[in-house]
């Protein structure tokens, strides 16, 4: 099987030639066809340069980028088959919302009446049906953004950019976005790459997905693995705020000496031992759990306390355990941030 | 309470002060009423229409009136398509130096009329280039650019700069993001400006005395008129023809850009 997208040691930068600012340096990276593949990092890390790169808004410094196979080094934004839905949306505001969702049929050149009904075939998808009259300025912002899903779409691309396209929207809007998208992308088939720094949205809708770290990829893979297995210390920190061991006090704890993540909800407090305990320094009472924060020789532990279980005071000395199958030891190094 | 109204001393005031701007005006109009011809006595003697068929059977006015609308009309087509370019770059590019040429461009409009009349005359001088309806368009277009491109400059603030990006997207080439986004959005900003530098060079007397030749432009035509009046009515006559071809292009550039900020502003 093609993939529909691959980097070849792709690389971009900014700036000048003798101090170029690396937004992406020398990255590998395939997307398997019809999958929802998830680019997450801070911002600066260079995952919209990456969605650029493949919508073609960037051209890369050096390196080769394949979409369905094709070299599209030369081919121009409007004659590529993807199709991106931006982050403000970038609805045009002087077009109502039919217009909108028909413009990339209109500049194929196809005829009003065709275009108007695949609009609204478009628009009953992203349940807009009756909505074709209204402006943009008239819609509410997840409305905009089902409008900006339904633009890109009605092009049938076979890969679908969304570039933080969730980032606007309130928390439960979110949630109902994400389902929706999910859902869409599997009825679909077609290949959705999508940008976010939100490692919950990342991890609970991807198939698989990249982690960006300064222009890298730090660790590409499921979201369980890279959950439950993170290879760096960056990626267990940005995703899901891992405890990260360093090397002494894994060892204290009866592991190697080597750097480790420790989940806070793999963790329970203990009877302190003479080896290993801490200062309960914080509690923070999170509804189903509680999370209590704990300085064990010199490195801040975060265990979470299922709700109904005692609770420790701020002030006691506490120790900790965990199955042995939790401490994840890490290859550290790897992405220079050991 | 404190009234909504303003004090009657106050309101003496702004009525005069309404009046001693706008009094003078009417009384041009009046005068190109009256039947006498000398002076401009009050109240005038009597009131005639004659003096229209007079201005109407003058061929230096015809000529003056023409020259005027070919310089506007030059002018601030040379200024739409410029201020356009240049408010295109200013709003998209960011480099060293772009606050210092931004203010390069406005500089014109802030510039007296007698330093761009005589700098342009001593360049024209210096380069050997002869005093022509062509010196006078450029001399107007100096400041006409100016007008266009701060109208089109706020617009291209307003358009979010993703529309252009999400058009060729969406498969649009070059030429279509032209015509279907950006005329559309730019349109009555243009046109605004388009009118706005219309009125301004119609109406234009030092730039154009320093760059023209013989050439009499419309208010060269009425300040020579004055100086050596023959038929003084007559000037009154052309003062209301020029004021309704600088009056009404503002207003309609008032009216375009009013409508033009409740719907543009809002479509992010």
């Amino acid at each position: 099987m093609t993939a529909a997208v691959e980097f070849q040691s792709v690389s971009r930068h900014f700036g000048r030639p003798n101090a170029p600012v690396k937004a992406v340096d020398a990255v590998d990276l395939t997307i398997a066809e019809g999958a929802f593949f998830a680019m997450l990092g801070p911002s600066g890390s260079g995952k919209t340069t990456c969605l650029r790169l493949i919508s073609g808004f960037e051209k890369p410094t050096s390196g080769a980028i394949r979409i369905f196979g094709q070299d599209v080094s030369d081919v121009p934004p409007n004659r590529r088959s993807v199709n991106t839905v931006f982050q403000d949306y970038a609805l045009f505001p002087h077009l109502n919302v039919r217009d909108n969702v028909a413009y990339g049929l209109m500049v194929k050149g196809m005829a009003r009446r065709a275009r108007y009904d695949r609009a609204e075939e478009m628009l009953s998808l992203v349940k807009l049906a009756d909505y074709g009259d209204r402006k943009p300025a008239q819609l509410s912002g997840g409305q905009r953004q089902r409008v900006a899903l339904a633009r890109a779409l009605v092009n049938e691309p076979r890969v679908l950019l969304l570039d933080e396209p969730l980032g606007a929207l309130d928390l439960k809007l979110r949630e109902t976005m994400q389902d929706e998208l999910k859902s869409l992308q599997q009825r679909l088939g077609i290949t959705f790459v999508f940008v976010t720094h939100d490692q919950n949205e990342a991890l609970s809708m991807a198939d698989s997905l990249a982690v960006f770290n300064k222009g890298k990829i730090a660790q590409i893979g499921t979201p369980a693995e890279i959950y439950a297995k993170p290879r760096t210390r960056f990626v267990a920190d940005f995703v899901g705020s891992s405890n990260v061991l360093p090397p002494d006090l894994t060892a204290l704890l009866g592991g190697p000496k080597q750097w480790a993540s420790l989940r806070p909800e793999n963790t329970r407090l203990a009877v302190p031992t003479a080896e290993a305990s801490g200062t309960v320094t914080a509690l923070r009472y999170l509804g189903a759990s509680t999370r209590v924060l704990m300085q064990m020789n010199g490195t801040e532990i975060a265990v979470l306390v299922p709700a109904g279980q005692p609770l420790p005071n701020q002030g006691d000395v506490s120790g900790i355990s965990f199955d042995a199958g939790s401490l994840h030891v890490m290859a550290v190094g790897l992405d220079g941030e050991a | 309470m404190h009234s909504e109204r303003a004090g009657l001393g106050l309101r003496i005031a702004a009525l005069g002060g309404l009046l001693f701007l706008h009094l003078p005006i009417l009384l041009i109009f009046l005068y190109a009423f009256t039947t006498e011809e000398r002076t401009y006595a009050f109240p005038p003697p009597g009131l005639t229409t004659e003096w229209f068929a007079a201005a109407w059977n003058r061929p230096d006015i015809w000529e003056a009136m023409a020259l005027s609308l070919k310089v506007a009309l030059i002018a601030t087509l040379i200024a739409m398509v410029l201020g356009t370019l240049v408010s295109a770059a200013m709003s998209r590019a960011t480099f060293f130096g772009r606050e210092q040429i931004s203010l390069l461009i406005i500089l014109p409009i802030a510039l007296p009329g007698v330093i761009t009349g005589m700098s342009l005359r001593s360049a024209f001088g210096m380069a050997g280039i002869d005093f022509s309806t062509l010196t006078i368009i450029l001399g107007h277009a100096t400041f006409c650019i100016v007008i266009v491109y701060n109208n089109a400059v706020a617009r291209f603030r307003r358009l979010s700069g993703g529309v252009m990006e999400a058009s060729a997207d969406l498969g649009a080439n070059a030429f279509q993001t032209f015509w279907h986004i950006l005329l559309p959005n730019l349109g009555t900003a243009l046109l605004a400006g388009g009118m706005l530098a219309f009125a301004l060079s119609f109406d234009e007397v030092i730039v154009t005395t320093f760059t023209a030749g013989q050439q009499t432009t419309l208010p060269i035509w009425m300040l020579e008129e004055l100086i050596r009046p023959r038929q003084r009515p007559v000037t009154n006559v052309v003062a209301m023809i020029v004021f309704a071809a600088t009056f009404l292009p503002i207003l309609a550039a008032y009216y375009l850009t009013r409508n033009g900020s409740e719907t543009a502003g809002g479509g992010k």
